[in-house]
């Protein structure tokens, strides 16, 4: 399966998700890396591109000070929630161009307790959308929920079932946040935040990081006896006519969400469908953003999520096992780490590594998806 | 009496017209029709720069909403200060023919809104900053 183009995932570092009184972004950035790379067996010096950023924690590149003044190419990327899919993206064109063999990307955050505060001049809109109480993202989700359960027939039952599974799930995670399983009827009787949306349902801003180390052609098999194949990866920002974050007005006239376009495109590039995916994270800021993420990236229908997540289909035994190492609703959302933590998990339970947490049935074909603001989104499809 | 006086608002390029009958402004593509809110100078659609300032309709209908039961943090809402914080309602208008607002609405009981319900514009103080006004949408009877 490995040709002389390919390019694998060669090493996984982590740095718990949580709160980390004392430690920086970027130290925890630069445990991450080493880490990775000491799980690809090299060193720093050994890596010929990396990429990497944050987006509340300073610049990526600066952590060459604390890993080592080698001259490495370092490029700092920013995207939002989509930071970690930026980085990934960047690395993996370096890699396929031959203009690298051995690359790093890192993601790192460290947020303040609390919803995001972001400031409408740094994402092209007048002040006066933050200072009449507009600019929240938890205001988009909820509004986008609302509207799509009264499309689509989703119960608020299904809501809380999504928050249910990712608090089980991250409690079988060691690098996870919030590790303490609540009830469906928890979740429902948690504070109401943005209706539907209650204080279970949504994530919270948080610290981590993650590194991976990935490498092209004849170098995958020096560097790893269990390579993850990076099949494909896609970046797309928004059309006209998607319902996307911070819009003062959306067109009546509708089109795909830039999570739908992003799919597509890294599904025809991998040749691999949505229905050959066997375990797959996506992006749950909230509930609600897994149940249209589900159906946005193909996984399922629009509609389906009612039946699929009811009959525990996306749980660790179920026929689609989704956010297995607990999404952002458990690991929390430092924004610069979140795409990286997908692909990390993907890694892990194809290579049959996620212990306690390990999908029971074969996995051959992992799947991620990241959103952010103000309408980006990054795909990626992985094999064995 | 205050018909034709001078509207201190949050925004002067969002809002026209008088206290009492309050515009909201866009703009119109000139090439493909295309509305938008608040006025820009190109069209998100068709990337004409051949676009015209353009009302909007007053009415309209919810197509969704939220109550907005936290304290937005401040900067950048204005009125800042969790204890005085009442929860407020935020909803998407559709104007029939031309654009999807965001907007506060003037309700915000969840058991008061429904999506489809007639909407209306209207001026609403802004939060810690009571002498100047923004636009707001109000629901309306059907058959009004």
């Amino acid at each position: 399966m490995s040709g002389g183009d390919d390019v694998a995932v060669v090493g996984l570092g982590i740095h718990q998700f949580g709160r980390h009184d004392g430690v920086s972004g970027l130290e925890m950035g630069a445990i991450a890396a080493r880490r990775a790379l000491a799980s690809a067996g090299i060193e720093w010096q050994d890596i010929d591109f990396a990429a990497g950023g944050s987006d509340a924690a300073g610049n990526a590149d600066t952590s060459v000070s604390i890993l080592g003044l080698t001259g490495v190419p370092f490029i700092n990327v920013k995207n939002g929630c989509a930071t970690g899919g930026s980085a990934l993206t960047t690395a993996h064109a370096m890699l396929v161009s031959g203009a690298a063999e051995v690359a790093l990307v890192v993601g790192f955050d460290k947020h303040p307790r609390g919803a995001f505060n972001p400031l409408p001049g740094e994402w092209g809109i007048g002040s006066w959308y933050g200072e009449t109480g507009l600019m929240l993202t938890t205001q988009f989700f909820a509004m986008k929920i609302q509207r799509y359960m009264a499309d689509h027939g989703i119960s608020e039952s299904t809501l809380a079932k999504v928050a249910a599974k990712a608090f089980v799930n991250g409690s079988r995670n060691e690098n996870a946040w919030r590790r303490t399983p609540l009830s469906e009827a928890e979740i429902l009787a948690s504070r109401m935040v943005n209706h539907p949306l209650t204080q279970y349902m949504f994530c919270s801003p948080g610290e981590g990081a993650v590194a991976l180390v990935l490498a092209r052609g004849p170098r995958i098999k020096a560097l790893t006896r269990t390579p993850v194949y990076l099949r494909s990866v896609a970046f797309r920002t928004r059309r006209f006519g998607s319902f996307e974050v911070f819009s003062p007005s959306i067109p009546i006239e509708s089109a795909p969400s830039a999570t739908t376009e992003a799919a597509a495109a890294a599904f025809e590039e991998a040749g691999i469908g949505p229905g050959d995916v066997d375990v797959a994270q996506i992006q749950d800021t909230e509930s609600g953003a897994e149940v249209m993420h589900l159906a946005e990236t193909g996984l399922c229908q629009h509609g389906e999520q009612e039946s699929l997540i009811q009959s525990g289909g996306t749980e660790l035994g179920g026929r689609l096992p989704i956010n297995t190492d607990g999404g952002c609703l458990a690991c929390g959302e430092p924004i610069g780490a979140s795409g990286l933590r997908q692909v990390h998990e993907i890694v892990l339970q194809l290579r049959g590594e996620a212990g306690d947490r390990q999908v029971p049935k074969e996995c051959r074909v992992g799947f991620t998806q990241v959103y952010g603001a103000p309408g980006v989104s990054a795909c990626t499809v992985l094999t064995v | 009496m205050t018909e034709a006086r001078h509207l201190q608002v949050i925004d002067a390029a969002l809002i026209g017209g008088t206290e009492d009958q309050p515009k909201l402004i866009g703009s119109e593509c000139e090439r493909c029709g295309t509305v938008t809110f608040p006025r820009q100078r190109s069209c998100p659609r068709c990337t004409s720069e051949e676009v015209h300032a353009h009302e909007l309709a007053t009415r309209g209908t919810l197509w969704t909403w939220t109550i907005q039961c936290f304290a937005p943090k401040a900067p950048p809402y204005l009125a800042g200060g969790v204890q005085e914080f009442e929860p407020y309602g935020v909803g998407y208008i559709e104007l029939p023919g031309e654009v999807r607002v965001e907007a506060r609405l003037t309700e915000s009981d969840p058991d008061r809104l429904r999506i489809g319900m007639p909407m209306e514009l209207t001026l609403i103080p802004v939060p810690g900053a009571s002498d100047t006004l923004t636009f707001a949408f109000e629901p309306v009877e059907a058959d009004e």
